[in-house]
């Protein structure tokens, strides 16, 4: 009997996966809970590493008709010292757990393990870039090519051989053109051909196929095609993200920390959304410099502070490396809140004249203390300045953030899905 | 000498080659096996899962609730809760089985004793396999269902298709015939006739006769409940069957879903109800055919004792008290079984003549032992042949729990002379699955009034449905049904004891 061996190992893997995902879909909301959930207790580095959740089975659960109660009879391995007719103690806790009918299935948590990309899916899947961010993307399309069947005109650096080829034979066979052999064929029986008739018929047989030859052609020009390009507007898919943070000395770890979580997300989301992103790191104190991430989260630096510096290097940065028509331009501030009086104009200036025009989002994140109960009492300048100009109708999106739990709601909260009918109101 | 089959721990394809041939001689020359041809699979453990996930074979229609088993399963794999089978069979021909690659050799000859011969011998004599399952034509008609799912995804919406299949599933263990009598199951047949089918529906549709006006509909108030029953078949405990012939609402193509989830539970059922028979079987001819293999020098001592170590492992029965307990252990107790057998028909006591009159000293033990393999099933098979002496062994005692019963358990009978046959009755009903799973039926249709359907429950020793999963799984019937249905519990007295009534949940209008 022949029997066969087969290496499955190598067959491609993955044959759950759509059962996974249909699984996962269903699933959805509750699983987008638990990736919530799980993601807050997590640190940054890890917080979109994938991993295990665990959700309330109930909603999945997949019943049948089961039976329970009634008398039980069990026959069992194992009996020391036990003879007919003993009694044994039910224990208490067995039996008040058999009469609570049904109690156990809502407490029973199904737990599995979700890749990196569903975690990331699910945990950024209803938020959504901003109203505003949404029309300027419309705005900032650019024009691309794209083949487009054929057309019977154009350059000649577009003919399409093959198609051409093909319509010419297709037309040579419809209008019986001889081909070569035939005549070859012909040729040789002519020479081989002794009787002068038939001979003579030969010829003149030949020599209309010469003429029909010549009259239909090998390549007619109505056999040629061009192949045609159709112009598409083409999103542009790359962004880039400014960083900007106050690190003078006001500034503690604890706020550089808030800031970085913040700009881990907002980097992770946009990741999501555009083929490639790049990130500037801008810091300042009474002056602004561009440095790597670095120096940026940890360098130390010292001085005063003036925001209009470090919008200023963005606006100069922007103009020379990161055209507004060819890059869609992020921006998240994070900053104490503090703010030299005299600057205050020339920032709002900056902001509103050079800085918004030209960005698709622009996020303030003022960051306070832990536990900073102070932080609530006034509004600090920066805050103060912003919240006028955001009144007298900037798109600026500004929160304030003390701790690091606040994190991930405020950025559910800056980019959370908007109902249709709340868009459509908004403007 | 024989020369070994192989060295070490370390396999390749020429080696499974010589070890499935090495198998094959001892199985079919020294044992008198008869099995369907063999293919044998080598799989990976992400493999392994998904074959876990899709109840074991190796192709199955698309639904979350195998996700759902996938996701489970890889977790606690991942953890290290749980470790994976070395093999799985499938029940067809040609009969495949997996092997895991990463089982030493050793471990890669047990199990192709154990699934390519052991299981594949029951699957191809056992009656019951004979019976219900059609080991040639299961792949194909797997594939035509996942192919005909994936249509009906097309053509209806994949949510029309998940609520029609989880309503079948949620219903799918009472989607079985219990008792033969129809035609044997064809299924290469089936996926023709449904093919067919859709053919002559395509080929005689003519719009114009939804134009025609209907006539009234002929009265038919007074047919006798007699008559009425009889039409409808009822009583009727395949649930699947009578709502996929006679559900009111249901269009053809949910009709076909339904009669492919019932047609799988079919092929499932005999393996429920010969689980102890069949590891039983497998675990015998798996020990035989290994020492066989070792007394032939073809396996060293040291990969015998290797092949011990998770031989017993297989086979641990831990006692009630264990931690480890969870029911008996059915490669235990079926191996113990069959073991018993081969010493009552080669060297019986006099206990054993007395119990056993028709095997005892017969001394063809691979006869007997094929005898016993094709005619029984867990239940006849225990209340035939556990011998006292194996119930002494395993020190095995009923216990009886009445709640009612103020003084706690009663030990109704222990492994004495009193005792014996009463264990052994009780032991043979707890695998009778005829007996576990509960007993519903349809008993009658109000069709001339509100359509309702009525089910009765028939309650044995007070134990009732689980009542959340009661109303789901009514809730699902409803759905399918598409009127009210009752499920009436009802004791062996006729005496009502509790009354669900579920009405269908409104269809809710096509999703964009």
């Amino acid at each position: 009997m022949a029997i066969h061996i087969i290496d499955r190992r190598l067959n491609p893997g993955g044959k759950s996966l759509e059962n996974r995902q249909r699984f996962l879909r269903r699933a959805k909301s509750l699983v987008q809970g638990a990736v919530k959930k799980t993601s807050q207790e997590r640190d940054i580095k890890d917080v979109l590493e994938g991993g295990e959740v665990t959700i309330p089975l109930d909603g999945m659960h997949e019943p049948r008709f089961r039976r329970e109660g009634g008398t039980r009879d069990m026959v069992l391995p194992g009996n020391k010292k036990f003879i007919e007719g003993d009694y044994l103690q039910r224990s208490g806790q067995g039996s008040a757990k058999d009469s609570g009918p049904g109690e156990g299935d809502s407490e029973d948590a199904f737990r599995f393990v979700l890749s990196r990309d569903e975690f990331v899916d699910l945990f950024l899947d209803d938020l959504e870039l901003p109203d505003l961010a949404k029309r300027k993307i419309a705005q900032t399309e650019s024009e691309g090519i794209q083949r487009a069947g054929y057309t019977t005109s154009g350059s000649p650096a577009n003919i399409s051989v093959s198609r051409t080829v093909k319509l010419a034979l297709a037309r040579r066979i419809a209008l019986k053109r001889p081909s070569k052999d035939e005549i070859d064929e012909l040729e040789a029986e002519i020479e081989a051909c002794t009787d002068e008739d038939e001979r003579a018929g030969l010829i003149a047989r030949l020599d209309k196929l010469k003429a029909k030859t010549k009259r239909i052609p090998f390549i007619d020009p109505l056999d040629i095609r061009y192949r045609r390009y159709e112009k598409v507007p083409r999103p542009v898919a790359q962004a880039v993200m400014f960083c900007l943070m106050d690190v003078s000395g006001s500034m503690s770890e604890h706020m550089k920390d808030l800031a970085k979580r913040f700009y881990m997300l907002l980097y992770v989301f946009l990741k999501r959304r555009y083929k490639h992103v790049e990130i500037v790191f801008i810091r300042h104190t009474d002056r602004a410099e561009e440095v790597d991430e670095q120096t940026f989260f940890y360098g130390p630096a010292s001085g005063g502070t003036l925001v209009s510096s470090a919008l200023q290097a963005m606006h100069e940065i922007v103009r020379e490396r990161f055209n507004p028509s060819d890059w869609n331009i992020y921006a998240a501030q994070a900053s104490d809140g503090d703010n030299s009086y005299s600057d205050g104009e020339l920032t709002g200036m900056l902001l509103t004249e050079k800085i918004l025009p030209v960005c698709q989002f622009f996020a303030y994140l003022e960051v306070g203390e832990s536990g900073g109960s102070a932080f609530d009492l006034s509004d600090s300048s920066l805050w103060t300045l912003y919240e006028r100009l955001r009144n007298s109708g900037a798109p600026l999106s500004m929160r304030k953030v003390s701790e690091r739990s606040e994190i991930f709601p405020v950025f559910h909260d800056l980019f959370q899905r908007r109902d249709t009918a709340q868009e459509k109101a908004a403007p | 000498m024989t020369e070994r089959l192989f060295e070490g721990a370390d396999w390749d394809f020429h080696t499974l080659q010589r070890i499935t041939d090495a198998c094959e001689e001892v199985a079919l020359k020294d044992l008198g096996l008869d099995v369907y041809p063999n293919q044998i699979e080598v799989i990976t453990a992400e493999q392994m899962l998904d074959a876990y996930s899709s109840v074991g074979m190796p192709l199955f229609y698309k639904h979350w609730s195998f996700g759902k088993h996938f996701a489970y399963h890889e977790a606690s794999y991942r953890k290290g809760l749980m470790g994976l089978a070395y093999e799985i069979v499938i029940n067809s021909s040609p009969c495949i089985s997996y092997l895991m690659e990463e089982n030493t050799a050793t471990m890669q000859t047990l199990v192709i004793a154990h699934a390519a011969f052991g299981h594949n011998h029951f699957f191809k004599n056992n009656y019951l396999f004979k019976q219900w399952t059609d080991a040639e034509g299961i792949l194909d008609y797997l594939d035509f269902a996942k192919n005909y799912v994936m249509q009906c995804e097309e053509r209806y919406g994949r949510i029309e298709v998940e609520r029609t299949l989880d309503a079948a599933h949620a219903l799918m263990s009472h989607g079985i015939d219990r008792y033969p009598g129809k035609k044997q199951l064809d299924l290469r047949e089936e996926e023709k006739r449904a093919g067919r089918r859709r053919q002559h529906e395509e080929e005689v549709f003519n719009d114009l006769w939804r134009t025609v006006p209907k006539g009234a509909s002929k009265a038919r108030s007074a047919i006798s409940l007699e008559r009425r029953r009889k039409l409808l078949g009822l009583p009727q405990e395949n649930l699947l069957y009578f709502l996929e012939k006679s559900a009111p609402r249901l269009a053809p193509w949910q009709r076909e879903l339904l009669r492919i989830v019932r047609h799988i539970a079919q092929y499932f059922y005999p393996q429920s109800q010969t689980k102890v028979m069949n590891e039983g079987t497998a675990t015998y001819v798996h020990y035989r055919i290994m020492t066989k293999l070792h007394q032939q020098g073809r396996i060293t001592d040291g990969n015998f004792l290797e092949f011990l170590g998770s031989h017993t492992n297989v086979v641990f029965q831990p006692e009630f008290d264990d931690p480890r307990y969870s029911g008996f252990n059915p490669y235990a107790l079926g191996f113990a079984v069959m073991q018993d057998i081969e010493r009552i028909v080669t060297s019986p006591s006099d206990e054993d003549r007395e119990w056993f009159p028709d095997i005892a000293g017969k001394n063809d033990v691979m006869g007997v032992l094929r005898d016993v393999w094709a005619n029984y099933r867990d239940e006849s098979f225990i209340a035939q042949f556990l011998s006292p002496k194996l119930m002494r062994h395993f020190r095995m005692f009923h216990l009886h729990d009445d709640p009612e019963e103020r003084a706690g358990i009663r030990v109704d009978a222990i492994h004495d002379e009193r005792g014996f046959r009463r264990v052994r009755r009780e032991l043979a009903r707890q695998h009778d699955v005829g007996y576990i799973d509960a007993n519903i039926e349809v008993v009658d249709v109000d069709l001339s009034g509100d359509r309702r359907l009525i089910l009765h429950h028939r309650v044995i020793k007070g134990s009732q449905l689980n009542e959340t999963d009661a109303k789901r799984v009514l809730q699902h019937l409803a759905d399918l049904w598409t009127y009210d249905v009752a499920l009436i519990e009802v004791d062996a007295n006729d005496k009502v004891l509790r009354e669900y009534v579920v009405s269908p949940r409104p269809i809710p209008a096509a999703v964009a």
